[in-house]
Formats: structure tokens, sequence, C-alpha cells
């Protein structure tokens, strides 16, 4: 090596302060939201750091529903933009989130569960907005849900997150829990270099040959600026090529059927899994977030007494990871499936398994997170 | 440089009231541990959903190696600055275990085996600022870890505090270092670390 790598920068930092990290890093530039427990210091450190970054804007606004239209106005102007928000916030900004998946904008949206419904238990864990995330806004529409388990990982997702929805032209909701958000770690701050950092596609026609949602063989149509001379309608009716609503049943059937393309036929790039000791595993479990800790643990405790156990970490919740967890059925006696809520990915889990292998389900719904022996008492009945 | 520590998994819980700087102390420790001595350490928190009041408790796990299950299991050390929480919490630590009490404010201990300051009454009366009582127990508490240097804390506190209440804080942090030098001088000694993990009292 002719260089001596320099030190990188090192951080003891929240869940919540890791994802703000990633988002500089990848190029966030506009955040408009509304402060809820327990997502409110992603609001706090965005509002110190983004106006000292290049043409960054932090708004505050006066409720989760503007923040969704702030952020996909800011979006179609060019910049890279993202909210956060719990539960409650999450429920309002719905409606415009279904606006953005028919209009195709790119955001990143941050939703760290608390208890619920309703106000729930505002400062305690849960993962029960996993179906929200997915079937929350209405209409029949693809999306891509994340999650993270450690600081790391926040940091990490984010990034991920953002060049998803460059990438695809799609929302992504990356999905944390009170615990991940709230734990402190250390952290290394990544170089840029060490990222792949993806930015939308822009139209390279000139302005006169622009057709804004143009079929092509990647399904993603470019996207320029608002204002950039480029003209286009954005409507969240459904809309023909030139963005100009209609109700031919050829012209909403391709339209459908494209924003469905663009995501399903790139899932082996988007369907995030980590393996742990699953190579000769006979019973697996299936965790995220949070809990996928107290699984690493309960993994580690029962290959001490002998028990080929293992973990499937899932990154990415949806499109739900077809392949990995059906691969793993295959070979295992018994699925563990372990969550904060009473089985909202066990049931994506038992859809795949369909009938492969036998499913577990460990469910805890008071506010508490998984304990590793819970999850490990599941391993050694299984 | 301190006696380089193998830890495994050492869990640590500060509580306390809400409004005692109970996170504020967990915080700094942990960035000490993690930044400066470089262990592994996760520290998670605990609170109402009240402005000031309710329980209030960090936790900290400090390990040598990479930590899964972010939380505690079995208490290697329980902070506790009130009566309700030492009784609350007081069934979750290891036999081998110490616990740690802000006399003033604990008056019936569950074990006649502690470690007892008056660091509220220290910080109201020799340092004049009743709010610096968690800077007071770090300073305690940078002489009961053995693993945590004294001044790696204070070099620390320079960097997490505004400079306006920092010589204040490094009075405080000096005065509970001292105090608990001079009534426990070979606490830290007591300690016997890398013990196995059971999960039989866990929460």
């Amino acid at each position: 090596m002719a260089t001596k790598k320099r030190k990188k920068k090192e951080m003891f930092a929240l869940g919540n302060e890791a994802v703000v990290e990633g988002a500089l890093l990848a190029g966030c530039t506009f955040y408009a939201g509304y402060p809820i427990t327990p997502s409110t210091e992603i609001a706090e450190v965005m509002s110190a750091r983004l106006p000292l970054v290049k043409d960054g804007v932090f708004l505050q606004m006066e409720d989760e529903i503007a923040s969704m239209g702030a952020i996909i106005g800011s979006s179609l102007a060019g910049r890279k933009s993202m909210t956060a928000t719990s539960g409650p916030g999450f429920s309002l900004m719905q409606e415009n989130l279904g606006y953005a998946c028919m209009t195709e904008v790119p955001l990143v949206l941050v939703n760290v569960m608390r208890g619920g419904p309703s106000t729930g238990l505002p400062t305690s864990p849960a993962q029960g907005d996993v179906q929200q995330a997915r079937w929350g806004c209405h209409g029949d529409h693809p999306i891509i849900v994340l999650s993270a388990s450690d600081v790391q990982e926040c940091l990490e997702m984010t990034v991920v997150a953002f060049n998803f929805a460059e990438k695809y032209r799609t929302p992504v909701i990356l999905l944390l829990d009170e615990i991940t958000a709230h734990t402190r770690e250390k952290i290394v701050i990544p170089d840029p270099e060490d990222f792949e950092i993806i930015s939308r596609v822009t139209p390279a026609m000139p302005p006169e040959w622009y057709v804004s949602y143009e079929e092509t063989m990647r399904g993603v149509p470019a996207l320029p600026p608002l204002g950039s001379g480029y003209r286009f309608h954005v409507t969240g009716l459904t809309h023909d090529q030139n963005g100009f609503p209609t109700s031919k049943p050829d012209e909403v059937k391709a339209l459908m059927h494209r924003q469905f393309r663009k995501i399903d036929q790139f899932f082996y790039d988007i369907q995030l899994v980590d393996e742990v000791n699953c190579d000769d595993a006979e019973v697996v479990v299936v965790a995220y977030g949070c809990v996928a800790r107290s699984a690493e643990l309960a993994v580690h405790m029962a290959r001490e007494r002998g028990v080929k156990a293992g973990l499937l970490k899932l990154k990415t919740l949806f499109p739900f990871p077809k392949t990995a967890v059906q691969t793993l059925a295959r070979q295992c006696k018994a699925l563990v499936v372990p969550e904060m809520n009473m089985g909202q990915i066990s049931r994506e889990v038992k859809r795949v398994n369909n009938g492969l292998t036998h499913v577990i389900t460990n469910n805890r719904v008071d506010g508490q997170i998984i304990t590793p022996s819970e999850i490990f008492k599941n391993i050694m009945q299984a | 440089m301190p006696k380089q520590h193998e830890l495994n998994r050492f869990e640590i819980r500060l509580s306390g009231t809400g409004g005692q700087g109970i996170l504020t102390l967990g915080k700094i420790m942990g960035q000490v541990l993690a930044i400066d001595h470089g262990f592994h350490v996760t520290q998670t928190q605990s609170y109402g959903p009240e402005a000031r009041g309710g329980a209030s408790r960090a936790d900290l796990v400090i390990s040598s190696h990479r930590i899964s299950y972010p939380k505690p299991v079995n208490l290697d050390m329980l902070v506790a600055l009130s009566q309700e929480a030492c009784n609350l919490y007081f069934r979750n630590l290891k036999p081998s275990g110490f616990l740690l009490v802000d006399t003033s404010l604990v008056t019936q201990t569950p074990s006649n085996i502690f470690w007892g300051l008056p660091f509220t009454s220290l910080a109201r009366d020799k340092v004049g600022v009743a709010q610096a009582t968690n800077i007071v127990c770090l300073g305690a508490m940078s002489h009961f870890l053995p693993f945590m240097n004294f001044n790696n804390v204070k070099k620390a506190l320079a960097g997490v505090l505004p400079a306006k209440i920092l010589d204040v804080n490094v009075k405080a942090l000096t005065l509970g270092y001292n105090q608990a030098r001079k009534l426990y001088p070979d606490a830290s000694e007591k300690w016997t670390f890398s013990s196995p993990m059971t999960m039989e009292s866990e929460q």
C-alpha cells in the first residue's frame, strides 16, 4: 500500500443520529418534518446539520401531512429529500405517500416504531407498523421497506434507502424501532468513496423530446428537476406516458404494470438479508430490527448447547425476501419468527413457506424487547 | 496507560428519577468507554412520557467483544439515585455485582453490602450546584470501575459539555473521585471479571 489509510471518524451516537449521518452522506439536502418521539432526534440533529450543508434546507412543518407534501415537492425539484416520524404521524403521511407512489417521486421516510395503536406507548418499542408500511396507503402499489438493527446499520441502511429511492424512483420506508433509534453505540463514519451513492437518472434528450412517464426496459422514467426546462405534468390521477390523466384500460394497465415491474425485476438487488450460521442450521430464526440482536445472542446460546441454530436477519422487509426464506425453509426443520407485534412478518414467512417447514411464532406486544432467552426457548423446543 | 481489562458483557444500570441527569451520565460514560478506551459499548435508555419526574434509567453493556443483545441481562453494577429505583432494580443485580447508592436519597438499602456516597448533598453543598449530582457520581464511578480512567473522563467532559459549565463540572468530577477514593480505597480490586453469563434472573 502506497498511502497509509487515515483513521476514520468515530462517533458514539444514537441510532437516530446515525440516520442523519447516513442521509447527509447520501446527499440529502432537504428535510421537512414534524417531531415526534421516538424519532425527534432525527429532526433535531437535521435542524443543526442541514443549514451547514450547501443548499441544505430544514423545514419544520405544521403536521405530517404537510411534511410529506413538502418533501414530494422538493424531490421533484431535484433534491434528495427525507422525513422522519413515528406511528401516529406515519398514519397521517399515508395519503401523500400514495401520491408519491403514483407520481413515482423518490423520497425516504423513516418511521421509528413505538407502541400503538394511536398515541399508545410513546417511549416504548414495538414493530406494529410493518404491514402499515407495506399496505398503509390506498391503491395497489409496490413499495420498498427496509429495516436496521444496530446503530452502524442505521447509517448504512439510510444510504441504501436513498440509493433505492433514486434508482427505482420510488418512496422508500426505513422502519426502525425505539430501541434501535435510542441505542448509543460507536459508529465509524465511512468516507464518501467507501459507498456507492446513486442519484436519479435525468433525461439525456432535448426537452422537446422528453416523455415524462416513458415506457422503458428498466421501467424507471428519467426525472428532470422542475424548472430545468423540461416540462412535465404531475398528477395523482392515473396518467398516460405524458403524465396526463387517462382512464383508457390499456394505458392504465401499462402504467400499473410498469410500476410493479420496475421493482419486481430487481428483487435480486433489493432484497437484502444477512445470514448468521445458516449453512448447516436446522432451526433458523427469522428476525429484523432490534429483535434480530436478541436472536443473534439466542442463536449463539443454542450453538453452545450443540443445537444447530442460525439467524436470517431481514434488512429488506418488502418486497419480502422470498428466495432467502424459502431456501432456508427447505433445509431446516423449523423457522422461528420473533417480533414485537402479533405476527406481521410471520404471516409473510408462512405465505412463502407454504408448508415447506414448521413456522413457530414468538410475539410480544407489552412494550418490551423480546429477550434472547425467550427466543432460545423456542429454538430448543423446535 | 491503565491496565487493559478483558470484559465480557459488563453491565451497568444507572437509575433514578427524571431530571437527575441519568441519561447524560450514561451518554458521557458510554462516550469515554467506547471512544477513549476502545470498548464495545451499547447504551440504551428507558424513560416515561413525562417531561419531569417518573422513573429514568440508562443501561450500559461494556464488552471487549462485539455486543449482540444491547440490553443488560444480569447487572454487574447498579447505581441507584432514588429509593424507588434501588428497590425496583436490586433484584436484577448479579450475586457478585455491586450496588452504588446516593446515601442522601436512598436510606434503606436491600443489602448491607453496598457502596454509598451522598452525591446530591455533595453536589449541592460542596459544588454549589445540585444539577452536578450526575457528574459527582461519574467521578466516583471512575474510581469504582478499574477500566474507566479518571483522566480520560476529565478530558471527555471538555468535549461534551459547553465551556461555561465545564469548570464547575470538573470540580464536581474531582470531588466525586476523591470522596470515593477516601471512603473505599480498595473498591476497584473487588471485581471478578468475565464471569460466564447466566440467563436465570433475566427480567
